[in-house]
């Protein structure tokens, strides 16, 4: 007898897409000699400090679950740090979660606050994970197409036509993946400005906080009214390169950190132990290596941006994070043909701009977390594409 | 522009176009900058990595302490000098502690190091004593780990 799935599969997920784009990656697996600007995550190893101090942790015995919202030696250090780099002030004992990467700081702020039926907005393009998030709190997404007229920024305009009464809560994915674009104090302003007065919450994903260029980052909580209705999601991947130690937090204010905790509690535990000690060496020592990192994709963007320029693809200038977004729809092609055509015909691999959401038709994502000399070589082959289709000039 | 030396000690193969882009500078500037750091003696040389190991070149390299009895008013640098003008040697420092001269020197084989040791520095005037270690395996030189290329192992993520 067979048994049948689909009576025992909870409808809420099985109504959710599975990400598209794995198909392609799939793809791109199996293809040998592709050159590849897809992947999302940075090209440095976990500075070598950062990587001993987890490995004398797990050598000194410490292999046991930590406190549940995290040491309190690393609560200390992350609260520094916003102070820091930010000027955010955030209590250690009741304001910060440790969490098992930047992931679960998004997932716990939406599951604490939507009750089903609350709205949730959501500017596009954008990291593919809030929707579904969403989807399995029992929240309505509502999207706002970011448009390249306005260098992929969330409008108050935009922001002002979205709002209803059941707003519950606005999600801010700045410095943004994948168009690279940043919002500025003035844009910050810009928004803040429509949600004082409201209830309306915000969960602001500053994960590529670290990785901006030739400004500093500016925190919404760090706006006068905002504090109160912010939550911070962040985490260690980005700036110190620490994708696979799986480690971030969640900075709120204690009323909803105390809800916060609660899912944590009974869902995770607590983060890796090894990977929080890891943690406390980078926000202690790591400020060396932010920079240094931050410096070199800077200097990659530049390359890459006037690279796509010279070679006929108009490209947006971005700000932050590691991507650029260039616009493609002079080819006269789908994103994903675009992209297919690209990967099977010329051995390069990007990611079509519809895995971050259906305005993304017309564009595409480069990452460029590569070396330069991988970036070079991806260039010659797409300078030999844009020669192939022509339409220089259109 | 210490950021644009490190860039092209990094990677001399880097072009005055991709400098001037990377630091966002004019090319021209660029290409100023570098022929007067040639000039002023800053930037001395282009050189490729290669792991001879890799090829059937024979070669061997070692590390050889050297004690020197100091000379009234030249100090090391008479003796340093008479040592680096032999092609051999591919480097030679002043050392702080047990030891005066480091001498890096590359030879075909162990013999031949050996000889040159004893033959041309061990009689010198003012080396008062010579120890000789051999390089068995380079593990890292120059900041580059001996490892061949690195494979990209990260995972797809968006």
């Amino acid at each position: 007898m067979t048994f049948n799935y689909d009576n025992v599969i909870s409808d809420k997920v099985r109504s959710i897409r599975p990400s598209g784009i794995r198909k392609f990656f799939d793809l791109l697996d199996e293809m040998k000699g592709v050159v590849s600007l897809t992947v999302g995550q940075p090209d440095f190893v976990t500075p070598w400090h950062i990587r001993d101090a987890a490995i004398e942790s797990i050598e000194k015995g410490r292999t046991y679950y930590t406190s549940n919202k995290g040491l309190a030696e690393l609560r200390e250090e992350i609260s520094r740090y916003l102070n820091r780099r930010f000027g955010l002030n955030y209590s250690a004992d009741d304001e910060i979660i440790v969490t098992v990467g930047g992931s679960e700081a998004i997932d716990l702020a939406i599951r604490a606050l939507i009750n089903p039926g609350d709205e949730v907005i959501i500017p596009l393009p954008a990291f593919v994970c809030y929707e579904p998030l969403v989807n399995l709190a029992g929240g309505v997404p509502v999207i706002i197409n970011t448009k390249e007229s306005d260098r992929f920024k969330l409008t108050a305009a935009d922001l002002r036509a979205a709002i209803t009464p059941k707003t519950k809560l606005l999600i801010l994915p700045f410095p943004n993946n994948p168009t690279g674009a940043i919002m500025t104090a003035e844009d910050l302003e810009a928004v803040a400005a429509e949600l004082r007065g409201t209830d309306i919450m915000i969960l602001s994903d500053e994960i590529y906080a670290e990785l901006t260029y030739g400004r500093q980052h500016v925190s919404i909580a760090a706006l006068e009214g905002m504090r109160e209705r912010t939550l911070i999601a962040s985490g260690f991947s980005k700036a110190y390169a620490m994708t696979g130690w799986r480690l971030g937090y969640i900075t709120a204010p204690a009323e909803l950190t105390s809800q916060m905790f609660k899912i944590h509690q009974f869902a995770l535990m607590c983060a890796p132990t090894a990977s929080q000690y890891a943690a406390i060496e980078a926000m202690r020592n790591g400020d060396e290596d932010i920079e240094y990192m931050a410096e070199e994709y800077n200097r990659r963007r530049r390359y890459i941006v006037n690279g796509l320029r010279s070679i006929g693809i108009d490209c947006f200038e971005p700000e932050g994070a590691f991507y650029v977004y260039p616009n493609i729809a002079r080819f006269g092609m789908t994103s994903e043909a675009f992209c297919e055509k690209l990967l099977y015909d010329y051995g390069v691999a990007i990611v079509p701009g519809t895995a971050f959401g259906d305005c993304g038709e017309g564009f595409a994502r480069i990452s460029y977390a590569y070396s330069v000399a991988h970036i070079t070589t991806a260039l010659d082959k797409l300078e030999k594409f844009t020669r192939d289709f022509g339409q220089f000039g259109t | 522009m210490k950021n644009f030396l490190q860039l092209l000690e990094n990677d001399s193969r880097l072009t005055a176009e991709q400098l001037a882009v990377m630091c966002d500078k004019e090319v021209g500037d660029i290409k100023t900058l570098i022929e007067q750091y040639e000039q002023d003696g800053i930037i001395l040389g282009y050189k490729t990595i290669v792991d001879w190991d890799k090829t059937d070149r024979e070669y061997v390299t070692a590390l050889i302490e050297l004690k020197v009895a100091p000379q009234r008013d030249r100090g090391f640098d008479h003796v340093a000098e008479k040592i680096y003008n032999y092609p051999e040697v591919q480097s030679v420092y002043l050392m702080s502690g047990a030891y005066d001269l480091c001498v890096l020197i590359e030879g075909r084989t162990m013999r031949e190091v050996a000889f040159f040791v004893a033959n041309k520095l061990a009689p010198m005037e003012y080396i008062v004593s010579t120890a000789t270690h051999f390089v068995l395996r380079k593990y890292k030189d120059k900041g580059v780990v001996y490892n061949g290329p690195e494979i990209d192992e990260r995972g797809h993520s968006l």
